[in-house]
């Protein structure tokens, strides 16, 4: 089972808007909040990648780019 | 009692002189939900909570210490060599005349670190679910520390680092999971 990592809503966006509106918005939904409790014997990384990425499973890693990069449009 | 391992658990390289990201970085050092906080409140909350997740308090705790020390090297790093025309520039000139280059624990504002920022209820439910919350600020401020920051190595560490809050979070929901103790149970009314 997997899950997206990013989620997009349409804020309201008045004509009148001081700033130029970001249409979607996004915000961050990581792994944890899907997994519930970890099941055994989930596929690991290999020692030294796990050790560069924070964590032992690709099931609970969560890339995280700077916002221009995660889907906001005009950012 | 703890060992210390004269080493940082993730390396961190800074790529410029850049005191305008260390006023941002000290957020995690002295604020409200960084690593200090986060420390303290798990390390206290242990003592009053059910033996199952104590050891779980307790790791995470020491682990919080751990990335204090790479926020740390982080803010020194980016400090350490900077005039304090350059300190002026970048906004942190009451912390230079307070306290020099030494970092102190206070937030992005500059307000200093309270014991107000952590809670312990003694509610091992309530204790819990504080503890979710704080790792998904903790989350939230890596990511908004990441978007205002350019220097790509030190966005490597920040990225290692709100990975392991990730990683926290985990564990605490399923500490919550071990405290309701109905993980297995068919609920047959």
């Amino acid at each position: 089972m997997s899950h997206t990592h990013t989620k997009y809503y349409y804020p309201y966006v008045s004509p009148f808007d001081p700033c130029k509106p970001i249409s979607p918005k996004s915000y961050v939904t990581p792994p944890q909040l899907y997994l519930g409790f970890q099941p055994p014997n989930l596929p690991q990384y290999d020692p030294k990648e796990a050790l560069f990425r924070g964590t032992l499973w690709p099931a609970l890693y969560s890339k995280y780019d700077k916002k221009g990069d995660r889907g906001d449009v005009n950012e | 009692m703890w060992y210390y391992e004269k080493k940082l658990q993730y390396p961190v390289k800074v790529r410029e002189c850049n005191p305008r990201l260390a006023k941002y970085l000290i957020e995690q050092y002295g604020g409200a939900d960084g690593e200090l906080s986060a420390a303290l409140r798990y390390l206290n909350q242990r003592y009053t909570i059910p033996g199952k997740v104590i050891g779980l308090l307790n790791d995470i705790g020491t682990e919080e210490f751990a990335h204090l020390e790479m926020i740390a090297t982080m803010i020194y790093k980016l400090t350490k060599d900077a005039t304090p025309e350059q300190l002026k520039e970048a906004g942190i000139a009451p912390h230079y005349v307070n306290h020099d280059k030494a970092l102190f624990y206070h937030n992005a504002a500059g307000n200093p670190w309270t014991a107000e920022y952590i809670q312990a209820k003694g509610d091992p439910i309530a204790d819990i679910y504080e503890d979710i919350a704080a790792e998904e600020k903790a989350r939230a401020t890596y990511q908004w520390i990441i978007n205002v920051s350019d220097d790509p190595e030190l966005n490597d560490s920040l990225r290692f680092l709100r990975e392991r809050e990730i990683v926290h979070s985990q564990r605490f929901r399923e500490a919550a999971e071990i405290l309701k103790e109905e993980k297995d149970k068919k609920i047959i009314f």
